[in-house]
């Protein structure tokens, strides 16, 4: 009996201590689940569970297909996270549902995160507040094979600068066995990877137009300028022939089998490339046009303050969100992830500008611009589909666009009527 | 005595009824009410009458959607049952390697949709890759573009889907015809009947419940048609230019990529309703007549 009693202290005596100790505040963190992106996370936590020894974070991760769905579940049953990662375009549908909160100013005054990050952070702002702070960004580039620019008598060390240069190398590069069969591409056309950025931020622009208004709420791009740029396009495949939409299935895969001498892709793509053992690449700045207009899409995921996180949970919160954004965890994020600082002191080091892989796509931040999509599928299948209805079926790009236009204009409108 | 069987009956009964209820009935029930709601995840739904049936009516999306969806049902049913029903009536009196050619008819029925899906999407390739045109250019015929035309897309992708089916229609309609009595058959040997009247008149007949349930089982695979399709589009799903796009396919892009869940619930019961019509009519066309 008396040892009983003694026991029984002595669970008691452990459970106080138990919960003394978890008198810490504890913070959720959620994102999706990408192995290189967790891992970073793992890191960050830890360090920042050093520095900060009453806070502790806990991450959950949830694959990609479902973290959305998973936020807005776990948000209406009051269980959601206190910091958590957000698609920059998601951001007018997590305000909506009430999934977010401002950035309290006194943790990250406006005037600081504008000049300390790379322009695009303002597609986070909506009215006075920023919503969130991204720790990496990512930009597009032209990845080029060097080993076929070689065979086809290009100097693999000066890859196109500008858009007829570009034309002139894919002119090269292609070949095409005897029934007139493509073998190699000389670029890859692939609206459902990042041409459709391409073709709507930056071939857009360089053909004198605008592909929206600039709160993004009209589509402007049914103009001369939107004809001329998808008639660029498409006339890379009916005219040059130095490309085929549905060439060895994706783009991305055609230059990872050495099919093709060129492709536009983002810094995502980076580490699937590193593991090309049979041909050097190397990658450049997006083409120019002829009076050296440059531009550029960028895109990144933010990370924000759950929207009733409030009291001692909300000032760790902001510790914890202020060093997810610090240069020192965008390093730890480069390192790990491969992606780009959202900081410009981070960014734009002597060491990352030096860098022949980093530096063409640290360059497009400062001209990149940040579509504001409302439904970024629906909207990349306009593209998609005013490309295929030219090649398919003969459209003509005038009546194909102004297709595209009312469509897109329509998944616009019913998104921001909502 | 007869009581307490009734009570276990029941008892063991009321777990799956249950089940059902919670996992099956109760959501289909949401559904119909979702589908009269502008639900998008992030709000409250609001009731908004019709609006989203009125939506449906007015989309040349629905109506292209709808299209395939009988073009995969109207040719593959049939097609798919001609094909199986024969390749079982032979099947039937092949002895040798019997059971091989059995198993190898089999074997697609068992691999993953998505699996089977991909490998299809690679043989339909332009010609450094895709196995089919390798082939047409080796015997000197042109290149098609199968999954990458407006036209062929569709039937390129039943084919497999078809081919995906096929094993379990062989097994199904090979166990009816072996359930029709022999005697049948001494008979009409007797009576000097040929090949021909000896399939109308005892075969097919005798074979009509094994083909009454295999159209209604087909049927409802064709209207529910996704997996092949998606895998093999999934670039441009349902594409190119909606021509393959099946309807359960619009319903996943509706809810899943764009959040509208009150219109993807219009499109459900839409579905619903089709699937209940043509399963009911096929089961009265066929019915046996007494």
């Amino acid at each position: 009996m008396r040892r009983g009693i003694l026991l029984a202290g002595l669970f008691t005596g452990i459970s106080v201590f138990a919960v003394n100790s978890a008198q810490a505040v504890e913070i959720e963190y959620w994102q999706y689940v990408y192995e290189t992106r967790v891992k970073a996370m793992d890191q960050l936590i830890a360090n920042f569970e050093k520095a900060n020894p009453d806070i502790t974070v806990k991450q959950t991760t949830f694959p990609y297909a479902d973290y959305q769905t998973r936020v807005v579940a776990a948000n209406m049953s009051g269980s959601g996270p206190d910091v958590m990662q957000l698609f920059y375009g998601w951001l007018d549908q997590f305000i909506a549902g009430d999934l977010v909160q401002p950035l309290p100013v006194d943790t990250f005054p406006h005037d600081k995160i504008e000049s300390e990050f790379f322009p695009i952070v303002s597609a986070m702002k909506r009215g006075d507040n920023y919503y969130g702070l991204p720790t990496a960004v990512r930009s597009l580039a032209l990845f080029y094979n060097k080993k076929l620019f070689q065979e086809a008598g290009l100097d693999p060390n000066n890859p196109p600068k500008t858009i007829d240069e570009f034309v002139a190398a894919a002119e090269k590069t292609v070949k095409h066995d005897a029934n007139g069969n493509m073998t190699v591409a000389g670029t890859t056309m692939d609206m459902a990877g990042q041409d459709h950025q391409w073709w709507r931020e930056v071939l857009i622009r360089q053909n004198g137009g605008e592909p929206y208004t600039a709160d993004y709420a009209k589509v402007t791009y049914n103009s001369d300028a939107g004809i001329k740029a998808l008639e660029f396009y498409t006339d890379l495949q009916t005219e040059q022939k130095v490309g085929e939409v549905g060439f060895m299935d994706e783009g991305q895969a055609a230059f990872r089998a050495g099919r093709a001498a060129m492709t536009i892709d983002g810094t995502f793509r980076l580490g699937s490339f590193k593991s090309i053992k049979d041909f050097e690449w190397g990658v450049t700045e997006l083409p120019t046009n002829a009076a050296g207009i440059r531009s550029n899409y960028a895109s990144y995921f933010a990370n924000g303050i759950g929207a009733k996180v409030s009291g001692e949970k909300l000032e760790a919160s902001k510790k914890f969100l202020a060093y997810i954004s610090s240069p020192e965890a965008m390093k730890v994020w480069l390192d790990t992830v491969g992606e780009l600082p959202a900081r410009r002191s981070a960014a734009l080091t002597d060491a990352n500008l030096a860098d022949p892989i980093y530096s063409p796509f640290l360059k497009a931040l400062d001209y990149a611009q940040t579509t504001l999509f409302v439904d970024e599928a629906a909207q990349r299948q306009t593209a998609i589909d005013m490309v295929n209805r030219v090649l398919l079926e003969k459209q003509s790009p005038e009546d194909s666009i102004a297709q595209a236009a009312a469509a897109e204009q329509e998944i616009i409108d019913a998104a921001k009527g909502k | 005595m007869r009581h307490k069987r009734l009570i276990w009956v029941w008892t063991f009964l009321a777990l799956p009824i249950l089940f059902y209820c919670v996992i099956r009935f109760y959501p289909t029930l949401q559904a119909f009410y979702l589908s009269f709601t502008n639900w998008n995840l992030m709000k409250p739904p609001k009731f908004i009458g019709f609006a989203n049936y009125v939506k449906l009516y007015n989309d040349p999306q629905f109506w292209k959607v709808f299209r395939n969806t009988f073009t995969y049902l109207i040719i593959g049913t049939p097609l798919s049952l001609l094909i199986s029903f024969v390749i079982s009536f032979y099947l039937d009196r092949v002895r040798i390697l019997h059971g091989l050619i059995r198993a190898l008819y089999f074997l697609p029925f068992l691999t993953t949709a998505a699996a089977m899906a991909w490998v299809w999407r690679w043989f339909y390739q332009p010609a450094p890759i895709g196995v089919i045109n390798d082939v047409l250019g080796l015997i000197g015929l042109p290149q098609q573009a199968f999954i990458r035309s407006v036209d062929q897309a569709l039937p390129s992708i039943m084919v497999t889907s078809i081919w995906a089916g096929l094993g379990f229609q062989i097994i199904i309609f090979m166990a009816g015809l072996r359930a029709i009595p022999s005697t049948y058959y001494e008979a009409a040997k007797i009576d000097g009947l040929g090949e021909w009247p000896i399939l109308w008149k005892i075969t097919l007949p005798l074979l009509k419940p094994t083909t009454v349930f295999l159209v209604v089982f087909s049927s409802i695979g064709f209207l529910r048609i996704f997996d092949q399709v998606y895998n093999m589009t999934t670039n441009d799903p349902g594409g190119p230019l909606g021509s393959t796009k099946p309807l359960v396919l619009m319903i996943y892009q509706t809810a899943f990529s764009s959040y509208n869940m009150g219109y993807a619930a219009a499109q459900t019961v839409v579905l619903f309703a089709i699937l209940l019509t043509v399963s009911l009519l096929q089961l009265w066309i066929l019915r046996e007549r007494k």
